[in-house]
């Protein structure tokens, strides 16, 4: 590998009204192990009983976004992605979860869709066998999109091709193998992947 | 084999170490004080290792973990040797750690601790700065802490894993300013390479020049900006920082 690898970052707590709220956003990493395209399978850990699967949104980032402030934001977007992140299910965030987080192909990312005028408000669907089982909206994150970009940029870097998750909905469903898992964000898109047992 | 990256006359190389000079890639030879030092290695994953050292664990007032404690950084965090890491405005506990960081070598996914030498390229140095002014109950320690940009000093050296016959027996050492301010053994590592490379790869499958951090022994104190840091492993390198004066535009 030669090129600066990218980044997929996302953000806990960020659908959640913890009590009291994190001072800064609460952050964890995908690694590029986790990456998968629409249409891959998601293999479940041998011993789980499923997985839990936050439909979100993406955010691409255009261009080196280092302190940019919150009024500024849109400037540093590219577009957005339909991603679907899959998490083994844990009660406890006091340490980083990398075991329930950067398990192989545990990050579904769809195509990138241009921004448009500034949008900051999508609606979040997860469908599990045509049966709708999460609505969210990106209206009522914690910290906006563009309190994100400001809040993270502040002291990491955020590079072209970098991709910010917005927050996993409270409501995010279990798969279980077999299942076919449907992400879909109006105006953005949908991606389909099937959890598979590993 | 002492590899580095570094950037010359206007241009990035490869080179290795030859009787204290830099042989380049193209063959020329150069002196280590006329170039830029890069960190030695490319990694999409970089995974770092808390509370590795019962020492440290027992300082900090925390139980050895029972399961690895491990997270995450982004490769921004990276800066070569004798690079600069900023102090922001105001905080009071940023700290250095020297850490042996473990790069990998090839495709490793379910590597049996017997066999997890055969998948590491080699070593370098790592200081893995923590501002602990910035510790929440999330995800402790989270990315604000520990991904900084440029926070994570790295190098100088890739040094060939068969130059290190046993890695879980090297002295680490930090001075700031000359005057020495942490020192461990390998030997004291809760869990040991073998052990990481397993833990890891059964559920995460890593790449070449993927790095482990593998955490580091007693000894925090607190840096101001102008303080030089040399974190030191036998056999390794011997890596060089200076803590700068955050900008605000």
């Amino acid at each position: 590998m030669t090129e600066a690898p990218r980044s997929v970052i996302g953000v806990a707590l960020n659908f959640a009204a913890s009590q009291p709220p994190p001072q800064a956003p609460v952050l964890y990493l995908k690694t590029p192990n986790t990456w998968i395209k629409p249409g891959d399978h998601i293999p479940c850990p041998s011993g789980l009983p499923g997985l839990r699967c936050a439909g979100t949104l993406g955010i691409v980032i255009s261009r080196h976004a280092c302190r940019v402030a919150a009024g500024n934001a849109f400037d540093f977007i590219a577009g957005f992605t339909v991603v679907n992140d899959v998490s083994i299910p844990h009660d406890s965030l006091f340490r980083p979860a990398i075991r329930q987080r950067c398990f192989d192909a545990s990050c579904a990312i769809g195509e990138t869709c241009p921004q448009i005028n500034g949008q900051s408000a999508f609606e979040i669907g997860v469908v599990i066998n045509n049966v709708l089982r999460s609505v969210a909206n990106t209206s009522a994150l914690v910290r906006s999109i563009p309190s994100l970009i400001q809040d993270i940029s502040e002291f990491m870097t955020l590079r072209e091709g970098d991709i910010l998750l917005v927050g996993e909905p409270e409501t995010s469903p279990v798969a279980h193998p077999g299942d076919n898992v449907r992400v879909e964000i109006p105006g953005v898109g949908a991606i389909e992947n099937r959890v598979v047992a590993a | 084999m002492k590899h580095a990256r570094v950037a010359y006359a206007g241009s990035i190389h490869g080179a290795i170490s030859e009787n204290g000079q830099l042989r380049l890639n193209d063959g020329r030879l150069v002196s280590e004080a006329s170039v830029v030092w890069l960190p030695p290695v490319v990694s999409g994953t970089i995974l770092a290792l808390g509370l590795n050292y019962a020492t440290h664990a027992q300082e900090l007032s925390f139980e050895p973990p029972t399961e690895p404690l491990a997270f995450l950084k982004t490769y921004t965090s990276l800066v070569g040797h004798l690079g600069h890491t900023r102090h922001p405005a105001g905080v009071t506990h940023m700290h250095y750690e020297c850490e042996l960081a473990v790069v990998i070598g090839k495709t490793a996914r379910h590597v049996p601790k017997h066999a997890a030498y055969d998948f590491i390229r080699g070593y370098t140095v790592a200081n893995d700065y923590a501002i602990r002014d910035y510790l929440e109950n999330f995800y402790r320690p989270n990315l604000r802490v520990k991904s900084r940009d440029e926070a994570t000093p790295l190098g100088p050296w890739l040094v060939d894993v068969a130059d290190i016959p046993n890695p879980m027996n090297l002295r680490l050492t930090t001075a700031v300013n000359g005057h020495l301010k942490q020192q461990g053994c390998t030997k004291d590592m809760l869990f040991d390479i073998p052990t990481l490379i397993e833990y890891f790869t059964s559920f995460m499958t890593l790449q070449p020049g993927d790095l482990i951090l593998t955490g580091t022994p007693e000894g925090l104190f607190d840096v101001k900006p102008g303080d030089q840091v040399v974190t030191e492993i036998e056999g390794i390198g011997r890596l060089v920082n200076t803590i700068v004066e955050d900008w605000r535009s």
